[in-house]
């Protein structure tokens, strides 16, 4: 599935570019769930945005494949047509862009890029209104502009939305849990884990071992400066816990 | 007010008219094999053409006269404003830049040579009905009718589609007009300017000038003594017009001045909707166009102008490109009565230009939505006059500025409350987009108010496309130039729906092709 091999990447203009991922290798076979965790600052974000293609991040160095393809040599775009998807951190607002027509004119898009037909209005609408039902979201506020004057929480059930009406090969979510009450939390996790499949794998980034308790991941990474340090199972995440960073990566160094 | 600016290293080129799916792929291919860099609407057609003589003189204005056989008052009238026009100074307040007009270098006159007016489409010479359909513009009434593809449609369906009677005008004269004797039987008298001289001299006394007068400014006073020709329309009395009607302006020949003059008249309680819609071929030398449009709404009566502006912007560099200085005003003159401006401009070099509103009827309300679309080297200074006379007037401005490349976009208004304007009413919304780091946006409003019961409320904002924006849309699968355009629509969308359906959807595209390049 996802096979990102001794990956480099600097951030900002080349004058005062800095490493910001520094030999990185990390594979996330389909079917399973890995937890990138570690302390501000190691990279984390930067390996989301690397891996999906945003300006302003330079790949010096190592691969990246989605199932066997070089994903880092193509447009956002087209990475998001190949099935890559992320869930922001700080998803963005569009004004006078209502939600649906944003999700549908994406799937259509990349439908097209992927020589399929397009989705028709009528079939979209049902699918629209089941995913918003197991995410709380009701129609009305399906209409509105996409994230404008939706709460933190609000946002985040979106971004999941977002991902369910996509159906993405390849999940990336960046600190889904930040802003979360731990009612809105349940719900994100119980619609992440209905993606979980067989075909597809994901990669959940998260400061905190919280959000591992409600979606299980196969294996714990902790990326320190740049770099996968360390690799265990679902115990490690709760060792970070007890131990904090400082404990666990002594013992790493 | 609040102004800002920014920097980015892209100077983009600028946008490409929209050419309607009912055109076979043919023309438009031979269209686009003529256009300079994207601008589809950029050629030209070869026709031959009768001009007056070259440059502005007291002769000139008296071939125009002649050559339309025009009675002795209105030639007096072109000459009482050129008379005015010679002590007059060109207008520097706006914030356009520009190299110096030589009046003298323009033609004011250039008709098809074949005869001014034709007695039926069918004698209208094939090389202009090719350069409309080329620019999707359907002047055969039966192919209004059917809707191009139309073979296949059965004549019911037919009438159930909505319907548009056009006005053509090419360069100076106005070549064909459709659906005539449809509308007559209505009552509504559309027709050129220059037969409604004829036909309809005392309406024309009555109401040419009496909006926009002869030395209202530089440009409305040149279009006074030169104006060649343009529409009017006259609904009478308690009719709704049973269709829109449009007018179809292109500039064809080279050194030309385009001097249209629209009068439109709506009666009591007369129900009017009037689009208009402007192209011209790509030219290294600038195009002048000063037009004046004039609208008379009496009691009760509602008149709604739709404008989609493409004319052509000239290249990346800044050469050539249409000079559009244009006054156009409607005064709400009777009780109740209602004006509403609705404008998408995306083409010219440089664009002066603001539609206003005289609230002189008591309870009359004025509207004035735009969109004004800036890119590579362009420049607009364009706003509206909402002007309080009437007790209980409400008027209502959106206008949504959107500055690409290295163009400069203003937003300039006035709104104005009498001292008699009781309980005068105003909602101003400017928003300004801007797209890259080297454009400008600029929103100027003025008010003045008399009235201490008067209710104005301005609201304005200004942002930037922002990369987050648009790193959100493209993760999404969204491909870069489309993802633009959604944001863009998402920002004028208050806008589009005041527009006709069918306008609604060409401005989309236009919006698009307008903003091609902006980003990247």
């Amino acid at each position: 599935m996802l096979k990102i091999t001794n990956l480099s990447a600097t951030v900002g203009e080349a004058a005062e570019a800095k490493g910001i991922l520094n030999g990185l290798t990390l594979d996330v076979p389909a079917g399973e769930v890995h937890a990138i965790m570690g302390p501000n600052g190691a990279g984390k974000s930067t390996l989301s945005y690397v891996l999906t293609g945003r300006n302003g991040y330079d790949v010096t160095g190592g691969s990246a494949t989605l199932n066997g393809e070089d994903i880092l040599a193509m447009d956002p775009e087209t990475r998001a047509a190949k099935g890559m998807f992320l869930s922001f951190q700080y998803p963005v607002e569009i004004p006078g862009v209502p939600v649906m027509t944003f999700v549908r004119t994406a799937i259509n898009a990349q439908r097209k890029a992927r020589g399929e037909d397009e989705m028709s209005a009528p079939d979209f609408i049902k699918r629209s209104r089941e995913v918003g039902k197991t995410l709380n979201l009701n129609a009305e506020m399906l209409k509105r502009p996409v994230n404008v004057g939706f709460s933190g929480g609000e946002k985040k059930r979106l971004e999941i939305y977002q991902m369910m009406m996509l159906e993405p090969k390849f999940l990336i979510l960046d600190e889904t849990d930040s802003g979360l009450d731990i009612d809105a939390l349940k719900t994100v996790a119980d619609g992440v884990n209905a993606m979980r499949d067989p075909s597809r794998g994901m990669l959940v980034i998260t400061h905190y071992q919280r959000l591992l308790d409600y979606i299980k991941p196969d294996k714990v990474h902790v990326l320190a400066k740049g770099r996968i340090i360390k690799t265990g199972g679902p115990d490690l995440a709760l060792r970070l816990e007890k131990e904090g960073y400082d404990g666990v990566l002594g013992e790493a160094a | 007010m609040d102004c800002c600016g920014g920097t980015t290293e892209h100077d983009e080129d600028c946008g490409e008219v929209q050419v309607k799916d009912s055109i076979d792929a043919k023309t438009v291919d031979a269209a686009k094999a003529l256009e300079s860099e994207n601008y589809s609407a950029g050629f030209s057609t070869t026709i031959e053409t009768d001009f007056a003589p070259k440059g502005l003189s007291e002769e000139t204005i008296r071939y125009i006269s002649a050559a339309k056989n025009e009675p002795e008052w209105l030639l007096e009238w072109r000459l009482k404003a050129y008379e005015r026009w010679l002590t007059m100074e060109e207008p520097t307040w706006a914030m356009v830049r520009y190299p110096k007009i030589d009046y003298q270098a323009y033609y004011y006159y250039a008709a098809p040579k074949a005869g001014a007016k034709y007695a039926s489409i069918d004698d209208v010479p094939k090389e202009i009905l090719e350069t409309y359909e080329k620019l999707g513009i359907p002047l055969r009434e039966a192919e209004v009718l059917l809707g191009v593809e139309g073979a296949v449609e059965t004549a019911a369906e037919a009438r159930e589609k909505p319907r548009v009677a056009v006005d053509a005008v090419f360069d100076s004269v106005s070549v064909a007009t459709t659906f005539r004797a449809e509308l007559k039987k209505a009552g509504v008298i559309f027709m050129s300017i220059s037969e409604a001289v004829h036909e309809y001299p005392d309406l024309v006394k009555k109401y040419l000038g009496s909006v926009v007068p002869q030395s209202d400014n530089f440009f409305a006073t040149l279009n006074s003594a030169v104006f060649s020709d343009g529409t009017f329309v006259y609904i009478p009395k308690g009719v709704r017009c049973p269709m829109e009607l449009s007018t179809y302006f292109r500039m064809n020949a080279e050194n030309t001045g385009q001097f249209e003059r629209t009068l439109i008249i709506a009666d009591e309680a007369a129900h009017v909707s009037y689009l208009e819609g402007c192209t011209a071929p790509v030219r290294d030398e600038n195009q002048l166009h000063a037009a004046v449009v004039e609208l008379v709404a009496l009691d009760d009566a509602e008149i709604k102008y739709s404008t989609v502006q493409n004319w052509w912007p000239g290249d990346e560099d800044g050469n050539g490109g249409i000079f559009n200085f244009v006054t156009k005003r409607g005064d709400c003159r009777g009780d109740r009565s209602k004006i509403s401006w609705t404008q998408v401009e995306t083409g010219s070099a440089v664009t002066w230009k603001y539609p206003s509103c005289i609230l002189r009827g008591d309870d009359s309300v004025g509207e004035f939505y735009s969109i004004a679309v800036t890119n590579g080297r362009q420049q607009a200074d364009t706003g509206t006059k909402m002007i309080h006379l009437g007790k209980r007037t409400k008027s209502r401005i959106i206008s949504k500025g959107i500055s690409a490349g290295r163009s400069n976009n203003t937003y300039r208004g006035l709104v104005s409350v009498n001292r008699k304007a009781d309980k005068a009413r105003n909602f101003t919304q400017c928003d300004s987009l801007l797209i890259g780091q080297n454009c400008g946006a600029h929103t100027i409003p003025y008010v003045e108010n008399r009235r201490a019961d008067a209710q104005l409320e301005h609201e304005a904002t200004t942002t930037k496309l922002s990369d987050d924006q648009l790193f959100y849309a493209r993760q999404r699968g969204i491909p870069e130039e489309d993802a633009v355009a959604l944001l863009v629509n998402g920002f004028v969308r208050d806008v589009l729906q005041h527009l006709p359906m069918e306008f609604a959807v060409e401005a989309q595209s236009l919006l698009k092709v307008s903003l091609e390049g902006s980003v990247g």
